[in-house]
């Protein structure tokens, strides 16, 4: 069945939202708007608690990505519950360095132990 | 610049994303073609994607039909972008830190930071509208 989404990938499993993102480049300020109206409509769906957003598919992104993933964390903060990236480039995490993002966006270095650190296991 | 082997161009475009492409890849290929490796060019197009965004962004108040323009020189050791906006300008020690405790969820503002973290040499004149990005090879070969 081919995805309502143009920039993401959805699977909802265990309490959690999981997300692929399609897009090598998150740049483009139109593209990054219509991936934040994509997290609406997913978020609006489902009301899992946790959000797992998987980066593999990803080599750079904006400032303006940044914001996007800085409202997200937010959202699922009010939400009472948690947001996590996997599989991030060492670029994008050096980007997250020097915002100082690390100490806001949880990363970790794959799909297994981000779920890992939502299910307690 | 003073490398003899120097790459240089301009462009006039508007805020478009296939123009604004255009440019970066024309940059991006001239950094390739000079020897310039990977972390230089992702630092570079980096700079170069938030100066646009800038320039559309605050510059133009989002009118993505209005001129920008571009010019870029590309040697082995030194890569140097100007963009220059049509808006008012603005003060650049007027933004605040994104760094900063109280600004680390705050969804904006880190534009000119990651400029500035990546490139060697970041200078906005007044009036602000016009952002010169200069980046060197810190290799002494």
């Amino acid at each position: 069945m081919a995805s309502q989404y143009a920039h993401l990938s959805l699977e909802a499993y265990e309490g959690i939202i999981q997300i692929q993102l399609s897009d090598r480049h998150i740049l483009d300020e139109l593209a990054i708007r219509e991936l934040g109206q994509e997290f609406d409509s997913v978020l609006q769906d489902h009301t899992s608690l946790h959000l797992l957003i998987d980066f593999s598919n990803v080599e750079h992104l904006s400032s303006s990505a940044l914001g996007l993933l800085i409202t997200l964390n937010s959202r699922m903060a009010d939400r009472g519950g948690t947001m996590m990236l996997a599989h991030v480039a060492d670029s994008i995490q050096e980007v997250f360095r020097i915002t100082r993002l690390d100490r806001v966006l949880a990363c970790h270095e794959d799909l297994g132990s981000a779920r890992a650190a939502v299910l307690g296991e | 610049m003073s490398d003899q082997t120097c790459w240089k161009q301009s462009w006039t475009i508007s805020g478009e994303r296939v123009a604004c492409g255009e440019v970066v890849e024309s940059i991006r290929e001239a950094m390739s073609d000079a020897g310039i490796g990977e972390a230089a060019t992702f630092a570079v197009r980096l700079s170069l994607e938030e100066a646009i965004a800038n320039a559309i962004r605050h510059g133009h108040a989002g009118d993505v039909t209005r001129a920008i323009a571009i010019s870029a020189e590309v040697s082995p050791k030194e890569v140097e972008l100007t963009i220059a906006d049509h808006g008012p300008g603005f003060d650049p020690d007027a933004v605040p830190d994104p760094t900063a405790e109280e600004n680390l969820t705050i969804a904006s503002g880190r534009g000119l930071a990651l400029m500035r973290a990546f490139m060697t040499e970041v200078e906005i004149p007044p009036p602000g509208n016009r952002i010169i990005l200069i980046w060197r090879s810190q290799t002494g070969d």
